[in-house]
């Protein structure tokens, strides 16, 4: 525990010297309504990097994530074009997100397919079934009400409701993580599955939560995307699945399960975050980002791995007969 | 004559446990030794030493009166020793032919591994075996037997000199056995000389030409067949020196607690019967195998029994889960810790308090400071040594890990504790907190079966011993019968002793 934390420690202080470098020749950068404004703009890979990071932990990978958002962003807009009143949508969008996260933890659990296939085909399906809704048509900003485009971007004590929607996740899924039997649960079936079993706990089923709780989110995001960039179409969030893989592991969180918390997840999506939004502002081209955000993932996968080592060889693991 | 292999002074030590003490070991051209003892004796070790796995930290080796050293598997092989194990290494994707000559395949030109020169010559060598089979067929597809068979001409094909082959009827049908013996035959023709690792003394009296004993890591004895009995092998397996002493308790055995009657598995073991006190430690002794471990897995509800009856306290339950298990009362301390029991990553506390979650919660919610103190309680109860509960549990030793799974299940207050090997690869100090803990737990009530592998520490703490063999149980052992030989034949299959 106190590893990780010093880990985190460590990412903090990496994102507040970048911040502090970026500063030193663009202050604007560092205003308080900036900053804010970058955190907003982070809230949609804080709320899936929280999900695929609880996915994470038990051993699985969650590659729908994206596609997911895209269908409850476009159901949403649909729901709104034919005059669905905004508080059912959000709960159909959450509802439909749940639902779709149990269809990957279903076929992991009771079919025994690897999360891995599973969630390449759910994928691919889930933006199939976009296009065969819309026949590959947009939903555009004047075909969504005001109320609808206004709810994410109304702004709260200077954040919009977006960037306060990722807090309260934050929060809760802090909680239900170190407080509760779940969230206990996902650690011990990464951690070690065997002796999961033997302490009475479905493996299966904890992974159905993980992906439950990830479908959830994502369907919870897929409303927030599509109301604040006003726009849902067939590729909406294209390829976000592996900015929210990439945030996770920056995080710490470890991707063979059991490891990592709520607040590594947090940070490594705030990482990819400042440096995305901070190198249009210093002139960089965004060629550049995908470099930056590649090499930090392996810096913080070879920073995982020197950690993990132990000191010393392992000259035997078992006693020998 | 002289012997091919000849090992001299071998020790080897892991940290708490000593796993070969100066041992000697003469394998001899176109013999068969038979290498006996019991688990534990040191058997696996000296096959890892022999295989380049191990580094002995003293002793010599010599091949044909030349010093050699086995720095890798590979220099072994280079040298000629291969060994043929229980579960033979191979791959199944690819075919017999591949596995055969895998990592020395004979080349053609450009070093392009020669195909043709690879199948004719796998033919060769299984023809040499006499063994039928496809050299392009896909090992996956083969059976347990034939597997033997793809090994052992793997093992011709580097000309191998030494070949040790490791209980290789463990898995065997009554026919496959039979091959086997007449392969033995071929390959002693061959010259080749054989170091056969068995616990069964009517196969050692068929194909073993010469002896070695070890016990505890100790060499005992070696010699002939022609001149030894198997009463005289079993002493020399046995006999040991006390130097393990075991609490003293008091033996206070009340009414039934579990009533196990006719389980059987389709597979894995038949008819089960037994009944077990309270305050009773049952020991359950067997060769590795013998089923023990799937009986209890069984009674844990990992596995389910297809026949048989279980009554826990007086009521008939049917266990179907590792959860039903624990709410009837009974727990499982699985034998490998690694694997089934510690949560590595979790901190100490958390993985005491893992089944018992519901006890730590107050509306749904985990209450620290309850997990804290349900910990503390039974750690120290056991004698933990850490540093703190919060720390990771992987970071412990394994005799403190062993007691960490253990407080975890004591933590469930539970009427019957299953302890699967107890002390297996812990040190000796550790060992005997187990047992005198263990000892406490009876005389408190609880009812104990024991799992073990380790003859001394069966008797030393059982009041009654179980032996299975082959997935039955064939004898029960109490009072004056109690004694290393009786365990050990009724284990082996010999008759019992008058």
């Amino acid at each position: 525990m106190k590893l990780l934390r010093q880990r985190e420690t460590l990412l903090a202080l990496v994102i507040l010297a970048s911040i502090a470098v970026i500063a030193t020749r663009f202050p604007a950068f560092v205003t308080p309504h900036n900053l804010a404004n970058v955190f907003n703009d982070t809230s949609p890979l804080i709320l899936l990097a929280i999900g695929q990071m609880i996915v994470i932990l038990t051993k699985c990978i969650d590659l729908s994530v994206a596609a997911n958002l895209a269908l409850t962003g476009m159901v949403a807009a649909l729901m709104n074009g034919a005059g669905v009143p905004l508080p059912l949508i959000l709960l159909t969008v959450v509802a439909l997100g749940a639902v779709l996260g149990a269809v990957n933890g279903l076929l992991v659990w009771k079919v025994g397919i690897p999360s891995i296939v599973v969630t390449l085909g759910t994928m691919t399906i889930y933006r199939g079934v976009i296009f065969l809704m819309t026949d590959g048509k947009w939903v555009n900003a004047h075909e969504m009400t005001d109320a609808f485009k206004a709810l994410p971007r109304h702004v709260i004590l200077g954040l919009p409701v977006m960037g306060w929607v990722a807090i309260a996740m934050i929060l809760i899924f802090a909680v239900v993580l170190t407080r509760t039997a779940l969230g206990r649960a996902f650690y011990a079936v990464g951690g070690n599955p065997h002796a999961a079993v033997y302490a009475g706990i479905d493996v299966g089923r904890t992974q159905f939560w993980a992906f439950v709780i990830s479908g959830a989110l994502a369907g919870l995001t897929g409303y927030l995307w599509v109301a604040r960039y006003a726009v849902a179409y067939v590729d909406v969030a294209g390829g976000f699945e592996l900015d929210v893989v990439a945030a996770c592991v920056i995080g710490g969180i470890a991707i063979a399960g059991g490891a990592g918390s709520i607040w590594g997840a947090l940070l490594g999506a705030l990482f990819l975050g400042v440096i995305k939004n901070a190198l249009p502002v210093v002139g960089i081209s965004p060629f550049w980002q995908m470099a930056i955000s590649g090499t930090a993932i392996v810096l913080a996968v070879a920073f995982n791995a020197a950690q993990s080592r132990p000191k010393g060889r392992i000259i035997l693991r078992e006693a020998s007969q | 004559m002289q012997p091919v292999l000849r090992l001299r002074g071998i020790s080897k030590s892991f940290p708490g446990v000593k796993a070969l003490s100066d041992v000697q070991l003469d394998l001899y051209p176109g013999q068969v030794t038979a290498l006996i003892g019991e688990n534990g004796a040191g058997k696996s070790t000296i096959v890892k030493v022999l295989t380049g796995i191990y580094q002995p930290d003293a002793g010599t080796i010599e091949i044909d009166g030349r010093a050699a050293r086995f720095p890798s598997a590979d220099a072994a092989a280079q040298a000629g020793v291969t060994a043929i194990h229980q579960e033979t290494v191979l791959f199944d994707e690819l075919s017999v032919a591949e596995n055969i000559w895998l990592g020395h395949a004979p080349r053609g030109r450009f070093g392009l591994i020669n195909r043709a020169a690879m199948r004719d010559g796998a033919r060769r060598l299984l023809d040499g075996i006499g063994a039928k089979i496809d050299p392009d067929a896909r090992l996956g597809d083969l059976g347990i037997a034939s597997r033997h068979m793809v090994a052992i001409a793997r093992a011709l094909s580097i000309e191998a000199r030494v070949v040790i082959l490791d209980e290789p009827t463990a898995a065997l049908s009554h026919k496959e056995i039979q091959e086997l013996y007449e392969l033995v035959e071929t390959l002693k023709a061959q010259g080749k000389a054989i170091l056969f690792i068995s616990h069964k003394f009517d196969e050692i009296f068929r194909i073993a030409d010469r002896y070695t004993v070890f016990r505890d890591g100790q060499f005992v004895g070696e010699g002939a067949m022609a001149e030894v009995n198997e009463g005289q092998l079993v002493q020399m397996m046995v006999g040991r020196s006390v130097d393990q002493i075991f609490p003293v308790r008091d033996r206070n055995i009340g009414a039934p607690v579990l009533t196990v009657s006719g389980y059987s598995h389709p597979t894995e073991f038949a008819d089960i019967g037994f009944t077990l006190h309270r305050g009773e430690i049952l020991g359950f002794y067997g060769l590795v195998g013998a089923g023990r471990s799937e009986v209890m897995q069984a009674l844990f509800g990992i596995t389910t029994p297809s026949k048989g009856a279980c009554k826990i306290a007086g009521q008939v339950r049917v266990i179907r889960s590792t959860a039903e298990a624990v709410e009837a009362g009974i727990v499982y301390v699985p034998e490998d810790r690694g694997r089934q029991g510690a949560v590595k990553g979790l901190p100490i506390f958390q993985n005491v308090t893992l089944p018992s979650l519901g006890a730590v919660s107050r509306a749904g919610f985990l209450r620290m400071a309850d997990e804290f103190s349900l910990a503390r309680d039974y750690t120290q109860r056991l004698d933990l040594r850490a540093a703190a509960l919060d720390q990771d549990v992987g970071l412990l030793s394994g005799g403190n890990q062993q007691k960490v799974v253990i407080a975890k299940w004591l933590a469930t207050k539970p009427r019957v504790i299953i302890l699967d090997e107890p002390t297996k690869g812990i040190d000796i100090g550790s060992k005997a907190a187990v047992h005198a803990f263990m000892a406490e737990l009876a005389a408190q009530g609880l009812a104990i079966i024991m799992v073990s592998s380790e003859i001394p520490e069966v008797l030393g703490m059982s009041d009654r011993v179980i032996v299975m063999r082959e997935g039955r149980i064939v004898d029960e052992v109490a009072g004056d019968r109690m004694t290393p030989e009786t365990l050990v034949r009724a284990a082996a299959g010999l008759a019992v002793a008058a």
